[in-house]
């Protein structure tokens, strides 16, 4: 019985985790594919293009970033525009995932 | 014999298990892609294959130039602001991912079996194959221009290369007083603001050198298909006099030795004659069996950019039958080879494409040799719908032409070659 309850409570919690986490264990990855093309591969920028390099910042410094181009806080040419296409949880995976970059 | 492909299909029919026991990275995938087209879509593709998978998926691509030339930035050579060499990148940095680069050109393709026969290197096999052509031309729909001969008198120089190159020649040539028509194709064409952003630069350098002359612009469509206020600001504010705007001006045929553009009600002569023609996917797709909408641009699922008929083909960028509001961009096709390469990978795991797909996308357009315009997009699969659609209340164009932007476009530029090619 405890074996059952145990497994409901597991089931229970992938669903929690929502169906980003459950089915795609790439998505961070490849949504930061979206950043790449004007700010490098994996957010590593080509030296001196002008374009800022995002790869290893800290991740809550890059969601807030996001987030204030996303709100106007913070005045941009184009990422106030292609930030509102994004959720909070699609942020935190790409933040999370820059973050870790070297 | 039981192959590799056989072996893939039993894995299949437990993808689910598999999928959530999965673990990040393609490391577990196998095979052979071949990749055919080393543009915006099939350069980034390839790269992003053998990135994605550690090394652990062969890819060959599959490109009939030596180096890439990209479209993108081409307007700006053909008005003497850059040069060839600056939009030229060369493949060695493919080789350096593991890509097997071939120089050669496909002559046939067999989804059945497998395999593509190419003109000087005999016969490749695969386990699945990225297809990434770009547009060919419908010369049926400017019957003069049919023949090579006519071709190189005529300019489309809507591939980047010896035709960008040609065309500034001929600019450069005319003398000063002289009429350069550019004729613009019914939407859906490849680079939707290409042409608007094509009359401008040049009207920029006749500006400075050649003053007296004058850039008509014969589009078949009703109206500026992109970026349409943006456009007529810089051209009432810069150009006035010197360009000018015709809708609804299809080109029917056109007089190759007069330069004369032949329109339903109207026959113009001027002394350069531009000619983008209509156009539809890469031959290569068709052939391959492809189903096409219109027989022009092939359907595809979006959540891994294969057919929706011919089993193991993966069509990218122009090719496809975009999704609405969707723009035949090298931008685009740059995410499509990233969406492809996510998928195929899972393929040969095992595992089903994901369903939560995402691109953007970012167009600059030069108005002048120093100032830009942008339209930005970002797309996310329907699943409902079966189509990537545009996220409500995201993307946009630039609030004026400007010159920080100039700086963009240019640093755009170096990050997405070095994306696909480094």
């Amino acid at each position: 019985m405890k074996k059952i309850i145990a497994a409901t409570a597991a089931a229970a919690l992938l669903l929690l985790a929502g169906p980003a986490a459950a089915q795609d264990p790439n998505l961070a990855r490849n949504l930061v594919a979206n950043c790449a093309n004007c700010h490098g591969t994996n957010g590593q920028a080509v030296p001196n293009s002008g374009m800022a390099s995002i790869a290893g910042e800290p991740k809550e410094q890059l969601i807030k970033r996001i987030k204030e181009y996303r709100s106007g806080v913070r005045p941009a040419t184009v990422m106030h525009q292609l930030s509102k296409g994004y959720t909070d949880e699609q942020i935190d995976l790409i933040a999370g995932y820059l973050a870790a970059q070297k | 014999m039981f192959n590799r492909r056989d072996f893939l299909k039993a894995a299949g029919a437990s993808a689910g298990v598999i999928s959530l026991a999965g673990c990040a990275g393609g490391s577990k995938a196998s095979g052979h892609v071949v990749v055919v087209g080393g543009g915006y879509g099939g350069a980034t593709a390839a790269k992003y294959l053998r990135m994605w998978s550690n090394g652990s998926v062969e890819v060959t691509l599959v490109e009939r130039n030596s180096a890439f030339i990209s479209c993108p930035i081409s307007n700006l050579v053909i008005a003497g602001e850059k040069t060839l060499a600056d939009i030229t990148v060369s493949y060695e940095g493919l080789k350096k991912w593991g890509v097997r680069v071939i120089h050669d050109d496909v002559v046939g393709i067999d989804a059945e079996k497998r395999k593509i026969r190419l003109a000087k290197h005999g016969e490749l096999g695969y386990d699945r194959a990225v297809l990434s052509p770009g547009i060919d031309f419908m010369w049926d729909a400017v019957p003069a221009l049919k023949s090579e001969a006519a071709q190189a008198q005529i300019l489309h120089a809507w591939k980047a290369g010896p035709q960008t190159v040609a065309l500034r020649k001929q600019l450069e040539e005319m003398k000063d007083g002289g009429v350069y028509a550019l004729t613009i194709p019914k939407a859906p064409y490849r680079c939707p603001p290409g042409p608007y952003e094509r009359a401008s630069v040049i009207a920029g350098y006749f500006k400075a050198k050649k003053p007296k002359s004058k850039v008509l612009v014969l589009d078949a469509n009703e109206d500026i298909v992109s970026k349409k206020p943006l456009f007529m600001k810089a051209w009432e504010d810069n150009y006035k006099g010197l360009l000018e705007y015709r809708p609804n001006s299809e080109l029917r045929d056109v007089d190759v030795a007069s330069r004369t553009a032949i329109l339903e009600f109207d026959k113009v002569k001027v002394d350069v004659l531009n000619v983008v023609p209509p156009q539809r996917a890469g031959t290569l797709v068709a052939q391959s069996g492809a189903k096409l909408a219109n027989g022009r641009w092939a359907e595809i699922d979006w959540t891994s950019m294969e057919s929706v008929n011919a089993k193991g083909i993966h069509i990218l960028g122009d090719s496809t039958l975009s999704a609405p509001l969707m723009p035949k961009s090298g931008f685009m096709a740059n995410q499509h080879g990233k969406t492809a390469a996510a998928a195929i990978l899972n393929l040969l795991a095992g595992e089903a494409p994901s369903s939560e797909v995402m691109m953007s996308n970012t167009c600059y357009s030069f108005v002048d040799a120093r100032n830009v315009i942008h339209v930005a997009s970002v797309h996310r699969y329907d699943a409902e719908k079966k189509t990537m659609l545009t996220v409500p209340g995201s993307g946009g164009v630039s609030a004026a032409r400007n010159e920080i932007e100039a700086g963009f476009a240019m640093g755009w530029a170096k990050n997405i070659w070095a994306d696909m090619l480094a």
